[in-house]
């Protein structure tokens, strides 16, 4: 029977939690790294138990951890005690530094402002190469590891796609998003927090921003600027990767050709705003949303944690509340804190900054916290195993 | 033999209990001392200063016998009593306030 292995990122440590494929049963693992900020854990999808983490820090700075077997064991790739005495370590895993001249983008007072690293929200392996990973870093680039998590290096034509006019929101100039297309070798989007979609078709070298259609009003002086919309989430099935669905920080948006345009589907949605968004495994029409109060009220509407769901890809949306607390609610989902499974009857999960993670076994008819009183829940992951 | 403690986190990440303990040339500098740590461990290496420039993480601290020496320059001879290791060498995380 398939199992089910869902890795957990928190304020202070990560989790992991296993269930067989019915997905009533769960145990807890954890804390990984008990005390650091796990951003993002992210296992290879062509070698399921090597898993990567993002553990960080404000004082300590940014690690990368990776597991060989499924999470019970961790190192810090390259980061083992020299062998001879004197030898110089040639691991570099946290070394994150940004490619050629460091440039400048726009800081909150207007002025230019160099990037500076503080850490990565967003870890995404390679669908065929278990040891090449992207890696999505604040201030906003894109990182690459072709050696397992050894060494990084930059691929600095993305900052070049008019970087200088990039400005951090409030939480920070993050890269959260790294969509690969496992029909295109050579494509990838990206998403970055006050500044938009960006994507590329020759593998990284060079960038576009792919945000017409999107419309920012209140956040920005030309609401249909190229760059600079505040791009939460952006999600795709597998079978249709030109077919993107995004969470705006307003806006439910829909893309039917690759980004290049956008339209927006919040329908009856009772707020547009939110931040996670993800698609069924099977259904790819099938789009799942957390709406929360407001860019002001970070909560959902009324006290009530509700999954929305639109079977039609947008538009009609239905309310998922069987399971959820539907009374007195004010926690929030954040962007990187909801996934799929791949199971024949599709699971959804997402954690919460109350520290609760729910789960569906049944593509969100029903839900039941599968652990309660973690730390505020930072990003989700699903693992389908054999 | 240079005795060096290191705060919590970093005592695990190296995965050491306790006090380290270093070689750290002569004379025993703060640069020393820092290069003697990342060479046994390199796990730390960006986890104190950084991997680049070398300054210290902001939220870092040096202390040796009672002086706080984080804003020294490398090059700063450490007291005699911490080079000797009678006196540890202290890395310290900084207070978070709250």
């Amino acid at each position: 029977m398939s199992k089910v292995r869902v890795l957990v990122g928190t304020k202070k440590g990560a989790f992991i939690l296993t269930s067989d494929g019915k997905r009533q049963n769960w145990e807890v693992n954890g804390p990984h790294f008990a005390g650091w900020e796990m951003y993002h854990l992210k296992g290879s999808p062509v070698a399921p138990n090597r898993i990567y983490a993002s553990q960080t820090s404000g004082w300590f700075g940014q690690m990368i951890q990776r597991s060989d077997d499924g999470g019970k064991t961790w190192e810090t790739p390259g980061g083992e005690p020299t062998p001879t005495p004197g030898e110089l370590p040639k691991g570099e895993s946290n070394k994150f530094v940004y490619k050629g001249e460091v440039g400048t983008h726009k800081w909150y007072d207007g002025t230019q402002h160099p990037w500076e690293f503080k850490r990565i929200w967003h870890l995404e392996p390679s669908l065929t190469d278990p040891n090449t990973v992207f890696a999505g870093a604040e201030d906003a680039a894109l990182f690459t590891t072709t050696d397992g998590g050894k060494t990084w290096q930059e691929l600095p034509g993305l900052r070049r796609a008019k970087g200088h006019l990039w400005q951090p929101g409030a939480g920070g100039m993050c890269l959260h998003t790294i969509l690969l297309d496992p029909s295109n070798a050579n494509r990838i989007f990206i998403a970055i927090s006050a500044a938009g979609a960006f994507r590329t078709d020759d593998g990284g070298k060079t960038w576009k921003p792919v945000n017409q259609g999107l419309k920012s009003p209140y956040e920005l002086p030309d609401p249909d600027a190229e760059v600079g919309h505040c791009v939460h989430r952006i999600a795709m099935n597998p079978s249709r990767p030109g077919v993107l669905f995004m969470q705006k920080h307003w806006d439910v948006m829909r893309s039917d050709n690759a980004g290049d345009s956008w339209q927006e589907v919040s329908g009856n949605l009772p707020s547009d705003f939110g931040f996670p968004i993800d698609v069924h495994a099977h259904e790819p029409e099938t789009i799942y949303v957390v709406p929360i109060k407001s860019d002001s009220e970070h909560f959902p509407p009324d006290g009530k944690l509700r999954v929305y769901r639109s079977r039609t890809g947008g538009n009609e949306w239905e309310a998922l509340t069987k399971g959820l607390p539907q009374k007195d609610c004010y926690v929030n989902v954040l962007r990187d804190a909801m996934a799929v499974d791949s199971l024949e009857s599709c699971g959804v999960y997402f954690g919460t900054t109350g520290g609760q993670v729910y789960a569906s076994a049944d593509s969100g008819d029903t839900w039941n916290a599968i652990v309660r009183d973690l730390p505020a829940v930072l990003s989700v992951e699903v693992q389908t195993l054999p | 033999m240079i005795r060096v403690v290191l705060p919590f986190h970093l005592r695990t990440l190296a995965r050491v209990d306790g006090e380290v303990q270093l070689e750290a040339g002569s004379p025993v500098t703060l640069g020393s001392v820092l290069d003697a740590l990342e060479a046994r461990y390199p796990v730390l290496r960006g986890t104190i200063r950084d991997h680049v420039t070398l300054r210290r993480r902001p939220f870092v601290r040096f202390f040796a016998s009672k002086e706080d020496l984080s804003f020294e320059p490398p090059e700063t001879k450490l007291p005699d009593a911490v080079a000797t290791g009678d006196e540890p060498f202290l890395i310290v995380g900084a207070m978070a306030g709250g």
